[in-house]
């Protein structure tokens, strides 16, 4: 895959905020999908499953025709974790701070910040931050009213 | 019949601070302590298999080491797959002396973890186990990572964190009898609930400390000199097994499955042993959650069981199964790759009845266990104790 398969490019109106250089080509849609305020995943173009984290080929079936997708933004929580003891100066400013992984609806699995006092199992929605030059995702429960 | 691969030396160092000392410093001191166990010189050595030292990023270790301690191997190198690592070179010296490629190979390991650099350094350098765009720039760690997947394994077992706090409290009582342990204060569960918040549900004592020390096996195509130890008891590595099935905690499909069962299975079969057959117990255990986790899913505790197994003394070294009884990485201490190859050199030396005053009932089939990564990479072993014909 390359960046053909990434979505379209910057129009006026979209937010923008800090990118990160991404470590590889492979994953440069997912972090270039944050500044955007995007949450990208690949799904396979053959098998149709969606893939967590960034792959050269499907983890169901092995196919290598992966596209580039944005997710809604809603997810379920999976795990969570309270981080006391930050592992670098430019996180000690945040500690306490609440990570979890979400299962988006799409179907992949996403590590990010939350909302302190999130439980496994509850609703949320994905919303963005910038810390220390990147663009992070903070979830935060999602709001029954606004359906 | 296939050829059997048999453990014919162990040494190591104490663990906790060795000021001054490097890598090679630590490692040479195992070398010296197994070579000597097994009676061995120098010449007899033709395999080499080294770990990693992450306070020594050298490209090629172990040729630097033999060159530091004089050794001139017909083959060597250096292995990496995380906390794996050791139990990895056991089997691959296993494989090595089995295809008749070697007759003696010295597998090694060991660095100034601790006091070679400082803790903020060693903690961002384990944190890379992470993935580099999706985990770790939100300021994910390695107890993160545990803390998350030991939220997620609690929710689905209804365990509590008072039962993963009874592992710390278990290795902590077994540390105390190893004069080499890193930490020997006593510990209760209240204390271990109590412990500074790390990474929820995780406390300090929920986590191993980090330690400088070494350790070394010699794995050999003959049983020993002597026809074994003193009394002639000989230990064969009767079976090994892996299984990688993720890098990242975001790529682990299931808590319920991550692996350990599957490289279990596969040692079992080469062995042609089941869990029923194990008397002695080496796994690891870098967390609690680690070791509650690698216990119930390889099936040595039924899931949700193993602290209620502990509680009922199970574990503990006058037990059914003894585990860890050198003090595991939560106590006896873990400096790397030589943190998870303490376990093999402790079962060896349960199964020869070479344990000192924390000797246990002689057992005969040990099972050691290790994991790299977030429960990333397995490997099982099956060390069997065989008398002499």
């Amino acid at each position: 895959m390359n960046a053909s398969s990434t979505p379209a490019a910057d129009t006026s109106g979209v937010p923008s905020t800090p990118a990160a250089t991404p470590s590889s080509a492979l994953a440069a849609p997912f972090v270039e999908g944050l500044a955007r305020h995007e949450l990208r995943f690949q799904r396979c173009g053959a098998c149709g499953a969606a893939q967590s984290l960034a792959r050269h080929a499907c983890t169901r079936c092995g196919g290598e025709a992966l596209a580039w997708e944005t997710a809604r933004g809603t997810a379920t929580l999976h795990a969570v974790t309270v981080v006391a003891r930050a592992p670098s100066d430019a996180f000690r400013a945040l500690a306490p701070y609440t990570l979890v992984l979400a299962q988006l609806d799409e179907g992949p699995r996403l590590m990010a910040h939350a909302d302190a006092g999130l439980r496994i199992g509850e609703r949320v929605t994905a919303g963005f931050f910038v810390h220390d030059g990147r663009t992070l995702v903070r979830f935060a429960r999602t709001d029954p009213a606004a359906g | 019949m296939t050829a059997t691969a048999w453990i014919t030396g162990v040494g190591g160092t104490a663990f906790g601070r060795h000021e001054g000392q490097g890598a090679l410093d630590l490692m040479a001191q195992a070398a010296r302590a197994a070579l000597d166990d097994a009676g061995l010189r120098r010449a007899d050595i033709d395999g080499v298999l080294c770990g990693y030292a992450t306070t020594l990023p050298h490209l090629m270790l172990s040729t630097l080491f033999c060159e530091r301690f004089a050794l001139d191997p017909a083959y060597a190198h250096s292995v990496q797959v995380g906390g794996a690592t050791g139990a990895a070179m056991l089997m691959l010296a296993r494989e090595l002396v089995r295809g008749g490629r070697c007759r003696h190979v010295l597998v090694v390991a060991g660095e100034n973890r601790l006091s070679g650099q400082s803790r903020d350094s060693a903690i961002q350098t384990l944190a890379q186990v992470g993935d580099p765009d999706y985990e770790v720039p939100n300021g994910a760690s390695v107890p993160a990572y545990y803390g998350l997947m030991a939220s997620r394994y609690l929710h689905e077992t209804g365990l509590a964190e008072a039962d993963l706090a009874e592992f710390a409290v278990l290795m902590r009582a077994n540390a105390r009898r190893h004069p080499g342990a890193h930490l020997s204060t006593p510990i209760t569960v209240a204390d271990v609930l109590a412990s500074k918040p790390i990474a929820a549900p995780l406390k300090l004592m929920d986590c191993c400390p980090i330690s400088d020390g070494a350790m070394a096996l010699v794995v050999s195509a003959t049983p020993g000199i002597d026809g074994g130890d003193g009394d002639g008891t000989r230990v064969a590595l009767a079976g090994a097994g892996q299984a990688h099935r993720h890098q990242h905690l975001s790529a682990m499909a299931d808590v319920m499955d991550c692996g350990a069962a599957v490289a279990a299975r596969r040692a079992f079969a080469e062995a042609g042993l089941g869990v029923a057959d194990i008397d002695h117990l080496g796994i690891y255990d870098s967390f609690t959650i680690t070791l509650t986790m690698l216990l119930e899913e390889i099936g040595f505790a039924p899931r949700g069981g193993a602290a209620a197994r502990a509680r009922a003394g199970d574990f503990s070294p006058d037990g059914a199964l003894p585990l860890n009884t050198h003090g595991g990485l939560l106590s006896f201490g873990h400096c790397g790759v030589a943190g998870g190859m303490a376990h093999a050199v402790e079962a060896v030396r349960q199964l020869t009845g070479r344990a000192g005053a924390r000797q246990v009932a002689r057992p005969r089939h040990a099972f050691v266990h290790a994991d790299g990564g977030v429960m990333s990479s397995h490997v099982s072993l099956i060390l069997s104790r065989e008398e002499a014909p």
